[in-house]
C-alpha cells in the first residue's frame, strides 16, 4: 500500500485513516438504512416480490433468459456487420484518392454525431415505409441498424488510429518489398492493427451490449430490459427487485466482457515489451487517450 | 419539404433546448461526481478506494437506459424521491440528470485516473516533501495538472453524454429524440426530411464541442 500520492501512513495518518473509514461507513450505512427502511414501508422488500426470482423458474425460462438471448442476438449481429464495415470505412479515410477519402470520412463524423437512439428511430421508420419486413421483427431490426451504422462509424476510427498507431517502417518496407498499397494494407498493416485494436473493439462490444437496452425501453423490442415490464406485470409489481436482477445479469456479462478486454490489453502489452508502469489501465482509458499522445508517437515511430 | 417547422404543434427549439439543458446539468454534476470518484480510487483509505472501484466497475457495466429507467421508477416512484420538483415533468428532468450524473461520472473517474498517471511522480514528490497532506497533494498540485492533460478526454465524454440525453425519452422526458419519435410518425412523408432537421440540430451540438475543446486542450496541456 504506496502511492506517490501520500506518505506510508504512521500511527497518526492510521487513525485518521481509520476515522475517515468510520465516518464513511456510516454514511454509506445511513443510505443504505434509508433506501431499505423506504422500501420496507412500500413493500417492496416482502418476500413474494422477490422469491419468484429463486422458487419460480418460469420467471427465467419465460422473461430472463429468452431476453438475454435477445440481447446477445442483436449484439452479436451489429458486431458482425459493423466489423467489415467500419474497417471498409477506416480503410478508406486512410485512401490516397480524394472522392473515396472524404465520403468516408464524412460517413464516418456523420454517423458519430448522432445519437444511436435516434439512429434507430430513423431505421424503424426506414423499414415501416421502404420494407415489408413484419412489426414483430421491426424493432429488432431497428436496433441492429442504429447500432450498424452508429458503431461502424466508432469501429472506422478505431481501424483509422490503430494503423497511424503502427510504426512508418512497416508501411515503408511493404513499399521498398515492391508491394501495392492494397497489398501493403491487407498483408501487412491491417494485420498488426487488428491485433492493437483488439482491446478496443471488445470493449466497443460491451457498449453495444449496453446500447441494446435502447431497443427494449423505447422501440419494444423482447430484449432482457423489457423484462422490467413484463415480469412485474405477471409477478404482482415487483418493478424494483426486477429491475435489480436484471442490472446484476447485465452487469456480469459486461464485467466478463470488460476483463477480458483488460486481460487482452495486458497480454498484447507484455507482448510488445514496451516499459508501461501502469499495469492497471482499462481499455476505454486507453481509447479515451487514443490519438497521439506523448507517450506513444516518439516512441512508436 | 421542411414545412413541418413552421407547425406550431413542434417546438423543435424547445426540444433542442431541454437537451443542451439535460447535458449542461449532468456534465456538472458529473464533473463534481467523477472528481470525488477519483479522489476515492486514489485516496489512502482502503475502504473508499474499494467503494470507488466497485462503484465504477458496476456502474460502468450498466445499460445508462436501465439506470435512467431505475431513477424514473425506483427512485421517483416507489422511494418518492422528487429532487425538489414541483410537477411531473419537472421531477423527471431532474431525476434524468441525476441518473446522467452517476452514469458519467464513472466516465470522468476514468478520464481524471489516467490524466493523474501522466503527471511525473515528481511532483506528487515534491509536494510531499514540503509536507502537504494527502488533500492538499491533490488539489494543489496533481488534480490542476491532471485536469489540463484530460481536457481533450473529457471532451468525448461530454460529447457522448450529449447524445446519451437522448435516453431521457425513455422516461417521458421531452427532449430531442422524444419529438423526432413523434414527428416521425406524424410527418411520415417527410421522415428524411425530419431525420435531416434532428441530425443537424445534433451534429451542431456536438461538432463546435468537439473543435473548441480540442483547441482548448492544445493550449492547455502542459509543456513537458
Amino acid at each position: 500500500m504506496s502511492s506517490v500520492l501520500y506518505d506510508t501512513p504512521g500511527p497518526k495518518a492510521r487513525t485518521r485513516n481509520i476515522l475517515y473509514t468510520v465516518v464513511f461507513l456510516a454514511a454509506f450505512a445511513g443510505a443504505l438504512v434509508w433506501v431499505l427502511t423506504t422500501m420496507a414501508d412500500k413493500g417492496q422488500l416482502a418476500a413474494e416480490k422477490w422469491s419468484p426470482f429463486v422458487n419460480d423458474g418460469a420467471v427465467w425460462t419465460t422473461f430472463l433468459l429468452p431476453g438475454l438471448a435477445e440481447t446477445l442476438k442483436a449484439a452479436a449481429l451489429a458486431i458482425v456487420i459493423a466489423l467489415p464495415l467500419g474497417a471498409l470505412l477506416g480503410v478508406g479515410r486512410l485512401s490516397d484518392h480524394r472522392w473515396i477519402r472524404i465520403p468516408a470520412g464524412a460517413v464516418v463524423e456523420l454517423f458519430r454525431a448522432i445519437p444511436v437512439l435516434m439512429l434507430m428511430l430513423f431505421g424503424f421508420a426506414l423499414f415501416v415505409q421502404f420494407t415489408d419486413i413484419g412489426p414483430e421483427l421491426r424493432p429488432f431490426y431497428a436496433v441492429v441498424a442504429g447500432l450498424v451504422l452508429y458503431n461502424a462509424a466508432v469501429i472506422a476510427e478505431v481501424v483509422r488510429a490503430g494503423i497511424h498507431a503502427l510504426p512508418h517502417g512497416q508501411s515503408d518496407a511493404a513499399k521498398a518489398l515492391g508491394m501495392r498499397k492494397g497489398q501493403a494494407m491487407t498483408n501487412v498493416l491491417l494485420p498488426q492493427a487488428v491485433s492493437l485494436m483488439l482491446p478496443a473493439l471488445v470493449s466497443q462490444l460491451v457498449v453495444i451490449l449496453k446500447d441494446t437496452a435502447l431497443g427494449g425501453a423505447l422501440l419494444g423490442v423482447e430484449d432482457l430490459l423489457s423484462a422490467y415490464q413484463t415480469i412485474p406485470a405477471n409477478y404482482g409489481a415487483n418493478t424494483i427487485a426486477t429491475l435489480v436482477v436484471i442490472a446484476v445479469i447485465y452487469i456480469v456479462v459486461n464485467f466478463a466482457l470488460t476483463s477480458f478486454a483488460s486481460w487482452l490489453e495486458r497480454r498484447l502489452r507484455a507482448s510488445k515489451k514496451t516499459s508501461c508502469p501502469d499495469g492497471d489501465i482499462t481499455p476505454e482509458e486507453a481509447a479515451l487517450l487514443a490519438g497521439p499522445t506523448p507517450a506513444e508517437t516518439p516512441a512508436g515511430r | 419539404m421542411f414545412d413541418f417547422l413552421h407547425n406550431p404543434q413542434y417546438d423543435v427549439l424547445g426540444a433542442f433546448w431541454t437537451t443542451v439543458q439535460l447535458a449542461l446539468w449532468s456534465a456538472a454534476g458529473s464533473l463534481v461526481w467523477g472528481t470525488v470518484l477519483a479522489g476515492m480510487r486514489v485516496s489512502p483509505v482502503p475502504l473508499m478506494r474499494a467503494f470507488g472501484t466497485a462503484y465504477v466497475n458496476v456502474v460502468r457495466n450498466t445499460p445508462l437506459t436501465l439506470l435512467i429507467i431505475a431513477c424514473s421508477l425506483g427512485l421517483g416512484q416507489t422511494l418518492g424521491v422528487t429532487l425538489g420538483g414541483g410537477t411531473f415533468d419537472q421531477t423527471g428532468f431532474r431525476l434524468a440528470v441525476l441518473g446522467f450524473a452517476a452514469y458519467t461520472g464513472t466516465f470522468v473517474c476514468e478520464a481524471l485516473r489516467s490524466g493523474i498517471n501522466t503527471v511525473p511522480p515528481g511532483q506528487a514528490e515534491a509536494a510531499r516533501a514540503l509536507g502537504l497532506s494527502f488533500f492538499q497533494v491533490l488539489t494543489l498540485v496533481v488534480l490542476p495538472q491532471a485536469f489540463r492533460a484530460v481536457i481533450a478526454p473529457l471532451a468525448n465524454v461530454l460529447i457522448a453524454l450529449t447524445k446519451n440525453t437522448t435516453v431521457a425519452s425513455a422516461i417521458g422526458v421531452a427532449e430531442a429524440s422524444l419529438l423526432m419519435k413523434e414527428m416521425i410518425e406524424n410527418e411520415a412523408d417527410a421522415l428524411f426530411a425530419v431525420f435531416a432537421v434532428f441530425a443537424f440540430g445534433f451534429t451542431v451540438l456536438t461538432l463546435p464541442t468537439g473543435l473548441l475543446l480540442g483547441w482548448t486542450a492544445k493550449r492547455m496541456a502542459v509543456k513537458r
